[in-house]
């Protein structure tokens, strides 16, 4: 049904998929050829002109997504692109692939439905702030419970940019503007805290301008089986620029970052002068690592089951973004519920497929003769 | 017509030497009675399949309590189920009931008054208590105070015979107690010669988990059949026959059941997967119930996080190749109309189901009502025209179903499909169809390039549509060669990009509303019934109103007046000759459970003077009324009165 040789990794193995599904495709293979696999960036482009504003952090992060996404080697047909409302979400009409810029907040439930029915494809979504956490919080939330297999890149710019600088759900407390002259009251979301908290199965952060950290997150999310959950800080030029600059900054950003490795002691800072400790509340904090026993620095190990020591992680930063962990949080592997849905359809078809005259005569008829 | 209006056929012998006579009916009207936790719709159900076993037409009209246990023995903790049978063809559930059977003192305050004088009362003398009495503020014992006098009252000890028939069940009091509904359907099934043998089968299947409960209800529903044999309380019992059906196969059919067997049939005849996204509401969730057993048939269920989740992911599925379902009540059409305006732009299949139920906000859930029609008709932003069916019978959902996917299939569109409270619980006979015989609701997916740039090189153009529908052509994901991206920003006409154009907009939002409009060359003529085509008053309808509308219809003609009845299954298109056939009467009146929606809508579209008679009481219309009302109509029509 499809020549993408990585698609049964991404997707599920050996699913079936309906046979007029199957046989539409077969059809579009017959008359224009195997779908392409070797691609590169160019091919993932489209001919529509990029409408964000020049200087956007969304530039950077369109370059780096088309430039990572021929790595994986599925087809372009073999992918879909799912996006709600907002500056983030006319990310699909930049990709030469399927996709739906939808409504708002509404991306992760179309995407669940297209994901659960087509396990055959690769399925992203692409979302912003305010869409997946603010009017999109609950589908964000059920959609990680679930695990359905889908990527979800979170655009985190901390502000509403399309409708001109309105504060976020992710804007830090006593943001002034246009809508709070005098600093807006309510506490932001840290969206890696939520999105564990709703015990998602892969959660990262990445950097808009940090084309390698951010291909290597989006590698591991992409390879991920169940819904992963990038959240992209993401510099919106027009209204919070310089939202992340003390993370960015070549003199602070080293102070107040913290590399999240796999396998590898929490040790950070001008020459790893700082570390990353258990407390004794049963949470981390960080500490100088010259001053505790090298065997007190947590090892980062993203595959725990247990989600607590991950949102502790996602716990260290503070508003301003000091101590903030890039990287992957946690990815560990749980059923997908895509999977599962396909599982029990074939359970019930373990005696074969249903018999409409059968259903539709039900258990108790009486026949009136002529 | 008086059901108990006996005509008395010779006695027969019962055991004991005790002679019992037969009467035979043409038609009974049954409704029980009790609280929330006796049991009184599944046994309405029970005794509905044995009716329709034993081949008589019926109609149910189950009336319950949105509460699920309100406070045992009060009014609000009332559930009734009322079922009309007889010997000949039947369009209601009946106005009023001829035999009332009340479990406890409530049952019998709430119903009493629809029981017309002389009309047959079996209460549980058990559950006439002083407490039980006291709850619904009655001072003395109506079974005993001479208040009934103007009906017949049978009195019966049905709770402490039951368990007096479980003694050795080994159940405790309370447990068996519970059987007491199954003692009174034995009653029932004896007075009514109802054949036995269907509810036995499924209280074994019902309890095959728990023996002695199948045992125990078994064995109070053969003790209450037997004691209707032996006793002197009921010295007479009632035959009504079958009535006369075309041949063929029959069951029992509710109307929700109809529409999810309905839905399952449409993936079936068109090949496609079914994808339900759902949200459990109120009087819809049992379609959700439904679906979800039929994996079998690759019919997938998604239980969603609320009302637009549903709908958003059927959208999804749709546009993977799937046809995309939601079901649901007015309220999560509410939460649904940015959706369904999605689903408008993307130009995609989709069928959303609204059983309606009483409104606005959460109004009455569990009761039947016909008022989202002018919200499926534009609730909306923008100019966002889809088709709007609606069945006419709980049998009818099902091909309502149908109607509805071929529809959104064929043209790519949202289509809204207007069931209701009382077309969703209510059953009726339903002849079986052949599955092969089924419409055929195959649609092809685009799976070459329709177009060409400028240079010549194929390309795909999403919104180049084909010339007789005006749909899209649907290219699912997956397929070669075929990458779009569609959404909810104004597409450009033929290659779908992002378009402000400004004649690209009214082009789109015409072409738009033309798809819609151009089904109606695509549905059948306006179905009238007037036999000799020379009345002059019409009474038109649409959805659940045909049976109530029907009835009327017949007793005025029973009365020798002429009346036509028109009933619509589509209002989004109306059928192309709708105009010219109202334009033919020279009254028409309209009855809506609503405050005159559908007249609205004849109104401003034809300029006829259509008038509306509306009704919002949570209930059907009845026959009598109706018909009192047009009866009216047409004797102050000039000529009405042939």
């Amino acid at each position: 049904m499809t020549t993408s040789p990585h698609v049964h990794e991404l997707g599920m193995p050996g699913s079936p998929i309906d046979a007029r599904i199957q046989q539409a495709i077969a059809d579009s293979v017959a008359t224009q050829g195997e779908k392409q696999t070797a691609l590169k960036a160019k091919d993932m482009k489209t001919d529509q002109e990029v409408r964000w504003c020049p200087g956007c952090g969304d530039y950077v992060i369109l370059n780096a997504v088309q430039s990572f996404l021929p790595s994986l080697g599925i087809a372009r047909e073999d992918m879909v692109i799912v996006s709600g409302i907002g500056c983030s979400s006319r990310f699909p009409y930049y990709m030469n692939t399927y996709g739906m810029h939808s409504i708002h907040g509404r991306a992760p439930a179309i995407a669940t439905g297209l994901a659960a029915s087509r396990p055959d494809l690769s399925v992203w979504v692409v979302t912003g702030d305010g869409d997946a956490l603010s009017i999109g919080g609950n589908h964000l939330i059920h959609a990680l419970r679930r695990n359905v297999n889908m990527t979800i890149l979170l655009f985190n710019n901390r502000i509403y940019g399309l409708t001109k600088g309105q504060y976020s759900p992710t804007s830090e407390v006593g943001k002034v503007t246009k809508s709070t002259p005098m600093g807006s009251l309510d506490h932001p979301f840290n969206p890696v805290s939520l999105a564990i908290g709703a015990d998602a199965t892969f959660v990262g952060r990445a950097m808009d301008s940090d084309r390698k950290g951010l291909t290597e997150v989006l590698r591991q999310a992409a390879e991920h089986e169940g819904t992963a959950l990038v959240e992209i800080y993401q510099n919106c030029n027009i209204f919070n620029d310089g939202a992340f600059d003390l993370l960015k900054d070549s003199s602070t950003g080293p102070m107040w970052t913290i590399p999240l490795v796999h396998g590898q002691p929490l040790v950070f800072g001008p020459d790893g002068a700082s570390c990353v400790v258990r407390d004794e509340s049963g949470g981390l904090r960080i500490a100088e690592t010259n001053q505790v026993d090298a065997g007190e620095i947590v090892v980062h190990d993203a595959t725990r089951e247990d989600p607590s020591y991950a949102f502790a992680l996602s716990r260290l930063s503070s508003q301003d973004l000091r101590y903030t962990p890039m990287g992957v949080f946690r990815s560990v592997r749980k059923p997908t519920y895509d999977r599962m849905m396909a599982d029990q359809l074939a359970d019930a078809r373990t005696e074969g497929a249903g018999d409409l005259d059968t259903l539709l005569a039900g258990s108790d008829t009486w026949t009136v003769s002529a | 017509m008086t059901a108990l209006d006996p005509s008395t056929t010779p006695g027969s012998s019962a055991p004991g030497g005790l002679v019992k006579s037969v009467v035979e009916l043409d038609r009974v009207v049954i409704r029980l009675a009790g609280d929330s936790g006796d049991g009184m719709q599944l046994t309405g159900n029970r005794f509905t399949s044995e009716t329709a076993s034993f081949g008589n037409d019926l109609s149910t009209l189950p009336n319950f309590p949105a509460e699920i246990r309100a406070p045992t023995g009060t009014l609000p903790g009332v559930s009734s189920f009322q079922l009309h049978f007889a010997d000949h063809d039947i369009m209601t559930p009946g106005d009023a009931p001829d035999v009332l059977v009340a479990m406890n003192p409530a049952a019998l305050r709430a119903n009493l008054a629809d029981l017309p004088g002389g009309g047959l009362v079996i209460a549980d003398s058990d559950e006439f208590t002083p407490r039980n009495l006291a709850k619904v503020g009655y001072a003395t014992n109506p079974l005993e105070d001479g208040s009934l006098d103007g009906w017949q009252v049978v009195a019966v000890p049905l709770t402490s015979m039951t368990l007096e028939a479980l003694k050795d069940s080994g159940l405790g009091k309370k447990e068996a107690e519970r059987s007491k509904n199954m003692f009174t359907l034995g009653l029932l099934s004896w007075m009514y010669h109802r054949p036995t043998e269907g509810t036995v089968r499924f209280l074994e299947r019902q309890f095959r988990r728990k023996p002695e409960i199948a045992a125990a209800n078994i064995a109070a529903f053969r003790a209450g059949y037997n004691y209707g044999e032996t006793t002197e309380a009921f010295a007479v019992s009632y035959e009504i026959k079958p009535a006369p059906m075309a041949p063929g196969r029959y069951r029992n059919i509710s109307g929700n059941q109809a529409l999810a067997l309905g839905l399952v049939a449409a993936g079936q005849r068109s090949g496609l997967p079914v994808f339900l996204g759902a949200y459990p509401i109120t009087p819809a969730s049992d379609i959700l119930h439904e679906l979800s057993r039929h994996k079998s048939f690759g019919v997938r269920t998604f239980q969603a996080e609320d009302e637009i989740a549903g709908i958003g992911a059927a959208l999804g599925a749709s546009f993977g190749g799937a046809l995309g379902i939601t079901t649901t009540s007015g309220p999560g059409v509410s939460l649904k109309s940015e959706t369904i305006g999605l689903a408008v732009m993307t130009e995609l299949p989709l069928v959303i189901v609204d059983v309606q139920r009483g409104g606005p906000s959460t109004g009455l859930p569990t009761k039947t009502e016909q008022s989202d029609l002018l919200q499926a008709m534009f609730g909306r932003n923008g100019e966002a025209p889809l088709p709007v069916i609606a069945p006419r019978s709980p049998g009818d959902c099902f091909d309502a179903a149908l109607e509805a996917s071929r529809i959104a299939l064929k043209y790519r569109t949202p289509v809204m499909l207007l069931s209701d409270g009382y077309l969703a619980n209510g059953a009726e006979p339903w002849a079986i169809p052949a599955a092969d015989e089924l419409p055929d609701l195959r649609v092809d997916f685009a799976t070459e390039p329709n177009g060409a740039a400028a240079d010549g090189t194929p390309e795909f153009l999403p919104y180049l549509r084909d010339p007789e529908t005006l749909s899209r052509p649907w290219a699912i994901p997956g397929t070669a060669g075929m990458q779009h991206r569609i959404g909810g920003l104004e597409k450009a006409d033929k290659s779908g990009n992002i378009s402000y154009d400004p004649a690209n907009h009214d082009l789109m939002t015409r072409l738009r509303q033309a798809k819609v409009d151009g089904i109606a060359a695509d549905i059948p003529p306006t179905d009238v019934d007037d036999p000799d085509g020379d009345a002059r008053v019409a009474v038109i309808g649409w959805g659940s109103t045909y049976g109530p509308i029907g009835a009327a219809v017949r007793r005025i003609r029973r009365s020798g007046r002429k009346v036509a009845q028109i009933h619509l299954r589509h209002i989004s298109p109306f059928p192309a000759d709708l105009g010219d056939v109202l334009r033919r009467y020279d009254r028409v009146v309209c009855p809506e459970m609503n405050l005159g929606q559908l007249s609205l809508l004849l109104r401003a579209k034809y300029l006829v003077d259509v008038q509306s008679h509306t009704q919002v009481r949570g209930l059907p219309f009845r026959a009598a009324e109706l018909a009192a009302v047009v009866q009216d109509v047409i004797d102050s029509t000039p000529g009405g009165q042939k």
